[in-house]
């Protein structure tokens, strides 16, 4: 088996996720310079409100495809995390716009410990699994694996990013919200209501969101209350990483991050002579990550961002 | 009855009283400016007219109420303002620009043909209209706003120092070009330092000194003015 092209599908696939999630961040930070600290719990009540449902329908419809179950469990948990979202924006934030920035920066690290709070109580303690029930196909590709699941992350994945920049490009909506994001005031004037479209913005990056916590959690086989920390972490720093405010950027960020930690994974027991295990990936990620700002403070794809940051 | 109507309009930021209480009319149709020193409160007038900043006192426009209003709430009744600095998008195309411009029109038709004549009254800005607005030169930025205000048929459009920081071959090109949509019937309220200019293009005019008006009248009387040419026309 070829270990580069193997970690280098297992790092798109990290990656893809971690750009879905960075996207709600970048998108946020762009239209509010606001670091939304709880977007990763987002993510997490996402994984988890599908797990939930998944677990139910498996125990009214136990014939139903495995796929359909997991669609079912998305069907509930994209709008319960867009609810959220809304309501985090409406109740947190809203009431702090004209406040000092570094106020709803610590209401957002509130609001994220709050929710994993919630979870627990929720959903427990433990780890929750993902069950079984996805097509578990293995292809052969270049001389390594990659699974349906895998195929599917990816392939969902581009999607979505393909349609969001579409969104965020040619629609009404999208021209508003980049309109918004250089001049609130100048946008209000040409009549667009501001308030709307920074929900549409949390809105719809939480539904990315959703998307993305299920795919973590069917990927890992997993979840937990305190995952969104994580990856929510690992996703700011890949919009920090592809310059944060810009859309692009999340996605060649996340890409980047996921493909440059699982190759670190595969790697770095060769590169010290086994003194560090696989198991530093995320130091490796962290370590490049501080590389890249030493080097470019703005991020890839970052313009004059280092002077609002 | 006047278009525009204000009532006592106060605006204040932090304690800092910018208008104190002041009184003036637009009729439909006219072109009306307000001139002063720097610091007069001419901008905060027009800020207090679109919800910019928290007015005080009474802005009835074709009898609705502004001063409870929002911004782009009144922005949806018909009052376009182009703001000192000009406020465009730098990082949208110049036609993405005047999109935004026509953001509360659902009327393609008539937004396609809105968009026709502004390029042919700007033709600069139809060569550059895949252009990012943030390369544009000053005089053509400001050519855009106004453009880009344009684009929403407003019934009251409000210009904010359009003159301000352009080549004086640009300033003659803009005044031209407000002229011009003053003909056309839109009715303007035009807020200017460069008293003398703003005098030859309006109707009427006010002249505002710390926060008041001080002054008002036909712009031919006041450009003949003792007192005005002293204060405002370097006499």
């Amino acid at each position: 088996m070829d270990i580069f092209t193997q970690q280098l599908i297992n790092g798109l696939v990290l990656g893809s996720i971690y750009a879905l999630v960075a996207l709600g961040y970048t998108m946020v930070y762009g239209i509010l310079e606001l670091i939304n600290f709880a977007h990763g719990e987002v993510t997490m009540i996402g994984a988890m409100v599908a797990l939930t449902v998944i677990g139910v329908l498996m125990g009214v419809a136990p014939d139903l495809p495995g796929l359909m179950v997991v669609f079912g469990g998305l069907l509930i948990a994209i709008p319960a995390c867009m609810a959220l979202a809304f309501g985090i924006e409406k109740i947190a934030y809203r009431p702090l716009r004209r406040a000092p920035r570094l106020a709803p920066l610590i209401t957002a690290i509130g609001v994220s410990i709050i929710l994993q709070n919630l979870a627990m109580l929720v959903w427990g303690r433990q780890y929750v699994s993902f069950p079984p029930i996805l097509p578990r196909g293995q292809h052969e590709i270049l001389g390594a694996h990659i699974t349906d699941l895998q195929i599917f992350i990816v392939v969902l994945s581009f999607s979505l990013m393909a349609g969001l920049w579409l969104l965020v490009e040619r629609t009404r909506l999208g021209r508003a919200m980049r309109a918004t994001a250089q001049s609130r005031e100048v946008a209000e004037l040409m009549g667009v209501n501001v308030d709307r479209v920074i929900s549409a913005t949390f809105v719809i990056g939480a539904a990315i969101a959703a998307i993305a916590g299920v795919m973590v959690s069917a990927y890992y086989g997993l979840a937990h209350y305190y995952m969104g920390f994580m990856l929510g972490l690992k996703a700011f720093s890949a919009a920090v990483l592809g310059g944060i405010g810009n859309i692009a950027g999340a996605m060649l960020g996340g890409l980047l991050l996921g493909v440059i930690e699982a190759l670190g994974a595969g790697y770095i027991g060769d590169i010290t002579g086994g003194f560090l295990g696989s198991h530093y990936q995320d130091v490796f990620a962290f370590f490049v990550l501080i590389l890249v700002l030493v080097f470019r403070p703005s991020g890839l794809l970052g313009e004059r961002v280092a002077s609002r940051a | 009855m006047s278009l525009l109507s204000v009532r006592g309009l106060k605006v204040a930021y932090g304690g800092i009283q910018a208008v104190r209480g002041i009184d003036f009319e637009v009729a439909e149709g006219e072109l009306v400016c307000l001139i002063g020193a720097n610091g007069a409160g001419k901008s905060s007038t027009l800020k207090g007219v679109m919800g910019l900043a928290h007015p005080h006192g009474e802005v009835l426009f074709a009898g609705e109420r502004l001063h409870k209003l929002p911004t782009h709430a009144i922005a949806c009744l018909g009052l376009a303002l182009v703001p000192e600095g000009r406020g465009i998008f730098g990082r949208l195309t110049v036609a993405e620009n005047l999109d935004m411009g026509a953001y509360t029109r659902n009327d393609k038709v008539g937004v396609q043909a809105d968009l026709s004549r502004a390029y042919e009254l700007f033709p600069r800005l139809a060569e550059r209209r895949g252009q990012l607005a943030g390369t544009l030169s000053g005089g053509e930025q400001q050519m855009l706003a106004i453009a880009r205000a344009l684009m929403g048929r407003p019934r009251l459009l409000l210009l904010d120092e359009p003159s301000m920081g352009l080549a004086p071959l640009m300033v003659m090109k803009i005044y031209e070009t407000i002229a011009a949509i003053a003909r056309e019937g839109v009715t303007i309220l035009l807020v200017e330092q460069n008293a003398n200019l703003a005098l030859r293009v309006s109707q009427r005019a006010y002249v505002m000194e710390s926060g008041a008006i001080t002054l008002s009248g036909a712009a031919s009387d006041l450009a003949s003015d003792s007192q005005v040419r002293a204060a405002y026309l370097g006499d």
